[in-house]
């Protein structure tokens, strides 16, 4: 029987859930919710494909308990878009073809996204470094590294 | 089995109620980014965590004329966004910022590297470098102990029953300090130290080194000061026979053991170029402050 009741935003939406202790968000989120935007990788914070980001900073969502959200804000995948309208970075990985099988762009836009919020107009080794913490094992990175370039532009000469 | 329960204690008195309570088998929970990795694979298997993050002790940063003071539950990324923390103490803000991802940098805690308590955790050669004191409350009331001195062996430390790290304090450093970290990793980021060295210099008016504390980590059981290298550097300048005196002395501390990331020779001698080189640049910022 789940023990703790928990209220958080999760994409603009308060949302009720019930969890073990010992439940991760990416299992809450997954099993819980049926959100299965976030991907299970690794599930030790080494591979970042279920990176969320929360209260405003990435985490790995593996490594962070549903007991502890009460009042948190997590924004996930599935909160990216607006409607049918691909953010930016989305639209960007699909034109620069910086994915194959999928399972761990989520993280790598939820990162990018994080980064270009701090940092709209990052270097090529920055936007390596602040993606250090997602693998990627079949497209490799260059062009991830290339569209998340080339949605910062985008996005600083929309936002100007 | 009992299912596992979690507990969020709102002061350090209700999280020393829960911590001593044995018969919970209970463990402190901060970033959760080696726990969770440990509850998972059921290395440990506590039968209650108790979340210390709702408490504002350790969940503060305070900077004042005489300390300063940072929270065991702080994460590298509040440490690494705080200019005025990197201002008073760039090696212990860039160890901090060298654990992990951005992602892991988001929850894991100072306190939590230093209790984890690895060899090679790059927070504590810079804390010790630092002179650093952890603020233990337990249910004796509350100690201050240099952290050195609470560091027993890989994955230990001489915390007792029902004691969690509130803060780490730092004596205000003097004018003239600077402070530096570095260790060598055969990649460029997401690694673990086959050596990591902390340095902290001051210096007199005439340029001279008034203060030094140099720290290692990765070479031993435990993180350590190099002691000698405190006679070593006082009272000199940064010349090349100090600097060989200096590379010696941290080789000659170092009891490493061989593995895949390193052998004993190989951090032997990396130790004593780590070292010379986080003390030039501890030196160069010791000369701007």
């Amino acid at each position: 029987m789940s023990k703790y009741l928990v209220t958080a935003n999760i994409n603009g939406d308060e949302v009720d859930f019930a969890c073990h202790a010992d439940q991760t968000l990416m299992e809450i989120l997954r099993e819980n919710l049926n959100m299965t935007g976030t991907k299970n990788g690794c599930g030790s914070g080494d591979c970042g494909a279920c990176t969320v980001i929360m209260n405003g900073r990435p985490v790995n969502s593996c490594l962070v308990l549903g007991a502890e959200l009460q009042g948190a804000e997590i924004e996930t995948i599935e909160g990216m878009s607006k409607g049918n309208e691909l953010h930016p970075l989305q639209q960007k990985f699909l034109d620069h073809a910086a994915l194959q099988c999928g399972i761990c762009t989520p993280g790598f836009l939820n990162m990018a996204k994080s980064l270009l919020e701090k940092n709209p107009d990052p270097t090529e080794t920055e936007v390596r470094y602040a993606l250090a913490g997602n693998l990627c094992r079949c497209t490799g990175y260059d062009k991830i590294v290339r569209a998340v370039l080339d949605a910062a532009e985008e996005m600083r000469t929309t936002s100007s | 089995m009992n299912e596992m329960r979690y507990e969020a204690p709102e002061t350090i008195e209700a999280a020393i109620a829960l911590l001593v309570a044995q018969e919970h088998q209970p463990r402190v929970f901060a970033g959760g980014t080696d726990l969770i990795v440990q509850l998972k694979a059921e290395m440990i298997e506590p039968g209650m965590l108790v979340d210390i993050k709702k408490i504002k002790e350790p969940r503060e940063i305070i900077i004042s004329a005489e300390e300063i003071s940072i929270g065991s539950a702080v994460s590298g990324a509040e440490i690494g966004e705080n200019a005025e923390l990197k201002a008073l103490f760039p090696g212990v803000v860039e160890s901090v910022q060298l654990i992990g991802s951005d992602q892991v940098q988001g929850r894991a805690t100072i306190g939590g590297n230093f209790c984890n308590a690895s060899p090679a955790a790059d927070s504590v050669p810079a804390l010790i470098a630092a002179n650093a004191k952890a603020v233990i409350a337990g249910p004796d009331g509350v100690r201050k102990v240099d952290v050195a001195d609470l560091l027993v062996k890989p994955g230990q430390t001489s915390l007792t029953t029902g004691e969690f790290i509130v803060s780490f304090v730092f004596p205000r450093p003097p004018k003239n300090t600077g402070e530096a970290y570095l260790r060598f990793i055969p990649r460029t980021e997401m690694d673990i130290a086959v050596v990591g060295a902390g340095v902290s210099v001051t210096l007199n008016p005439d340029g001279t080194c008034a203060a030094a504390r140099l720290a290692l980590g990765a070479v031993a059981p435990t993180a350590r000061l190099v002691e000698p290298a405190s006679d070593i550097l006082v009272g000199n300048k940064l010349e090349e026979g100090v600097l060989a005196d200096l590379a010696a002395a941290a080789s000659a501390a170092c009891q490493p053991i061989d593995d895949k990331r390193g052998t004993i020779e190989f951090r032997t001698k990396v130790a004593g170029v780590l070292a010379c080189r986080a003390t030039k640049i501890a030196w160069e910022r010791a000369e701007k402050n």
